[in-house]
């Protein structure tokens, strides 16, 4: 415990906008959503028709190959439409808000005098299931397995990410219940906290191995925090969980509520005020872009810069995000951008004159300043990425779709989040996320 | 600059897809890159990304070789009048050499961008910015004398043969500058050896003791290692190929890739520490004259800086795992000397040592890449 593994390599990225410890006034909005594109690998069936009315904990599908897993309704009121995309693909649920906040009562429970079956249906019902990830290849964790372990992170080093410590202030008690819970679930809990800040919450916990990390971006991630307490080998099976939705867990058992209200970060250059607003999962960022946001093309982000989705000005807060970032869009002709010697250039490279000015805080679009191209630069990626991987070989082995090369280099430990930072310092601006998850998404139609 | 981009957003419907002049598509989109980063944005993954992009990378290059061009061209002037006898100024040195190296830039820069826009037009891809740096190299490792057809002609093949045949920039096996020197010295080895073509108009000229004109490693095979100080090689006031006889303008070049971090270190040093390990051994047997030269002295001599600098460190034909880069760059240092010092028809080894570690980095990285698989498995067997 005492001992703190140290990140060496990554990336924290200056951004503008953090989010300043204080909440904003807002209030709800009237529409809500549950986005069936957030969880890999399910096929959602969806059970209620157009028009019904719905409750907090409702359900709303489920998916075909495990029915047992089902996804509920974050807010009370009625099924406005069901929005698909190519091929009839679901792609948002989208509820009308009725501003009751009427909800599935589940019935207050203590979790140390359940056994693990009946904890397992709670929150198969309550549909707090889908919280709990599963490593290898970030899926939802399946009910009818005992994990190795859970793992959480404590901490979000993300890009502007929120400060857990902040986040879980007044929740103390839920996040302690959730926490007990878990422990039912699998034989051992392990909690990644940082080193720089000292959080009086963590510490307390009981039957709860710590670690302490220290350094850059991805110290955060869980699945670096994985790799560096106990790798994933073939076979094997972790379950991955965020603070939050230990509260959420925690509330489910102390009140009989599934209590979907998320504390979030509101970040980046784009927004006028950053700080922290009371919300909920699923709700529409309406309300959010009307708490001010700068004029011009904008990019409004569900979740962080590096692994977050583009949901545009009224879109829907992701299932797993607590964070939402604006910057700006830069769809833009940039003249002779290339060749000035760009003092106001973030790259890690010191091809930019801007290594010059080290504090200096960037207002990064979403251009992407140049054209992809082949692989042309070695030695670029694994600079960003903590793990004793070697992730072009890895990227390669997917690319010609080479199952034995991909286990062997290492796909079950890296999710898209963990090789986010190397696709931000490509050069030759390769979609790395996407190719990762084509590999993941290949090796679970071969080998399950 | 709005009237630029006015200008081409005219001419953008006519070059796109079912234009009238579709053909013109890859040249229209070269040039429309060239003026202004494209306004496209990230779609799927990250929504930020560093400012950095291979035009940049490549660019940087290019500016790193700015010190070596320059005073290769000083030098060529500055070797013509020392040969000739005349005594001129500065400038009229720098004039001499312009004269003489920029026909050879425009001429390389010329067809090699003109079978690269052709390639990248007939596959409808983008033009690749490599060549942005392989059109610079080439000139630089060619005699100052060589006739400029036979720059074409190697260009042409380097492009070609070198890398389009591959499927351009990032695919190629081996280093294209280098391959278009090989390509001169085999084909044509009167005109790329020998003691008359390293200075600029001494082959047109009669009656001069034969090692005027020789390089300092001809001179070394001939045991005359002493016309040419340590100190003068550093500097680079020696005859030889354009760019390669000034170890500190070299030097300031690695510092410029190494500081951007466009170019490996490990590479870099790698190929010396081989060098000088080779080196120290052949002084310790000192059998022949090249064997006696000081092993310092080895490095700055020839190709050996350039190669390590900038022909060694193409990232696409080097090495790609770390661990093999050192073994890489120090492999090409001991076979350069090697080669150099064993070779009886040319004594230089720097260029052959490339290309045959060009040929062996895709093995060093398998071997790299298997040790570290074995020792991930090792990791699950010692877990479980």
């Amino acid at each position: 415990m005492s001992e703190v593994i140290k990140i060496k390599k990554g990336l924290d990225i200056p951004l503008a906008g953090k989010a300043e410890t204080v909440f904003g006034q807002t209030q709800l909005p009237g529409l809500f959503a549950v986005k069936p594109i957030d969880f890999h690998g399910i096929t959602p069936k969806v059970v209620v028709k157009e028009g019904e009315a719905v409750k907090i904990g409702s359900v709303l599908f489920y998916d075909k190959y495990h029915p047992e897993v089902k996804f509920v309704s974050p807010v009370s009121g009625k099924l406005k439409s069901v929005n698909r995309g190519e091929r009839r693909r679901i792609l948002e649920v989208i509820i009308e808000n009725d501003g009751k906040d009427e909800f599935v009562d589940f019935g207050v429970a203590d979790p140390q005098a359940m056994d693990r079956d009946s904890i397992v249906n709670r929150l198969l019902e309550s549909g707090a299931w889908p919280y709990l990830r599963q490593r290898p290849y970030d899926v939802i964790a399946n009910p009818q397995e005992t994990p190795k372990a859970i793992f959480i992170s404590g901490f979000d080093s993300a890009p502007l990410a929120p400060d857990m410590d902040f986040v879980l202030t007044g929740q103390e008690a839920a996040f302690k219940t959730g926490m007990e819970v878990l422990k039912k679930l699998a034989p051992e809990v392990h909690l990644g906290i940082s080193n720089d800040a000292a959080s009086k919450l963590y510490n307390s916990l009981q039957g709860v191995h710590l670690h302490k990390f220290s350094g850059p971006h991805p110290a955060g991630n869980v699945g670096i925090q994985i790799h560096h307490v106990s790798p994933i080998n073939k076979g094997e099976r972790v379950w991955v969980i965020q603070p939050q939705e230990i509260v959420s867990i925690g509330l489910l058992f102390s009140q009989g509520k599934h209590d979907f209200s998320r504390v979030i970060a509101v970040t980046g250059s784009e927004v006028l005020k950053p700080g922290y607003l009371r919300y909920r999962l699923g709700a529409s960022v309406s309300e959010i872009v009307a708490s001010g946001v700068n004029a011009g093309s904008l990019r409004f982000i569900s979740g962080n810069v590096l692994t977050g989705d583009d949901v545009g000005s009224d879109g829907y807060l992701g299932f797993y995000h607590s964070q939402v970032t604006v910057i700006p869009e830069g769809d833009e002709y940039e003249f002779l951008g290339w060749a000035l010697p760009g003092f106001g250039k973030f790259s890690v490279s010191r091809t930019y004159f801007s290594w010059m000015n080290k504090n200096k805080q960037y207002k990064l679009n979403a251009n992407m300043h140049g054209g992809e191209r082949a692989i042309v630069m070695s030695g670029q990626l694994e600079k960003v990425l903590p793990m004793d991987l070697l992730p072009e070989f890895l990227i390669k082995a997917i690319l010609v779709d080479d199952i034995d090369k991909m286990e062997q280099l290492g796909i079950y430990e890296i999710v898209e989040e963990d090789i986010a930072l190397c696709e931000f310092v490509d050069t030759s601006k390769m979609e790395l996320q996407s190719i990762l998850r084509k590999g993941i998404d290949l090796m679970m139609k071969e080998l399950g | 600059m709005k009237a630029l981009r006015k200008l081409l957003d005219n001419i953008k419907p006519h070059v796109s897809k079912g234009g009238r002049f579709e053909m013109l598509h890859s040249t229209y989109d070269a040039f429309e890159t060239l003026l202004f980063v494209p306004d496209k944005t990230n779609q799927n993954g990250v929504h930020v990304r560093d400012a950095i992009d291979m035009k940049r990378t490549m660019i940087m290059v290019v500016l790193a070789l700015v010190p070596a061009l320059l005073f290769g061209i000083w030098n060529a002037g500055y070797q013509h009048f020392l040969v000739t006898g005349q005594e001129v100024g500065f400038w009229e040195q720098v004039l001499h050499g312009a004269l003489k190296v920029v026909p050879i830039i425009v001429v390389s820069y010329g067809t090699g961008l003109a079978l690269e826009f052709a390639f990248a037009q007939m596959r409808g891809h983008e033009v690749n910015e490599g060549f942005l740096v392989s059109g610079m190299l080439i000139p630089l490792i060619l005699p100052v004398d060589i006739p400029l057809w036979m720059v074409v002609v190697a260009t042409a093949f380097a492009v070609v043969i070198g890398k389009e045949v591959f499927g351009g920039t990032g695919m190629n096996i081996w280093n294209p500058a280098l391959l278009a020197r090989a390509f001169l010295f085999f084909a044509y080895p009167a005109d790329m050896s020998g003691d008359l073509v390293w200075i600029s108009g001494l082959s047109a000229m009669e009656g001069l003791d034969a090692t005027t004109g020789a390089t300092a490693l001809a001179a070394a095979v001939q045991g005359n290692i002493d016309h040419f100080s340590l100190w003068d090689s550093f500097l680079g006031i020696i005859p030889g190929s354009i760019g390669e006889t000034s170890t500190l303008a070299i030097l300031i070049g690695a510092v410029m890739l190494i500081y951007t971090g466009v170019g490996s270190w490990k590479v870099m040093v790698s190929v010396f520490a081989g060098g000088y390990f080779m080196g120290l051994i052949f002084n310790l047997v000192g059998l022949n004259s090249l064997m006696q030269v000081d092993a310092l002295h080895h490095l700055t001599l020839g190709g050996f800086a350039f190669g390590a600098v900038f022909m060694a460190t193409d990232p696409v034909s080097a090495s790609r795992t770390e661990a093999g880069k050192w073994i890489y760059g120090f492999l090409i240092g001991v076979f350069a000397i090697l080669i150099r010092v064993f070779n009886p028809a040319f004594p230089e080894g720097m260029m052959l040592a490339i290309l045959l570690m060009n040929t062996f980095a895709p093995l060093i990285d398998h071997f790299v890449v298997d040790a570290h698989i074995k020792r991930r498995l090792n990791r699950a067997v010692v877990k479980a």
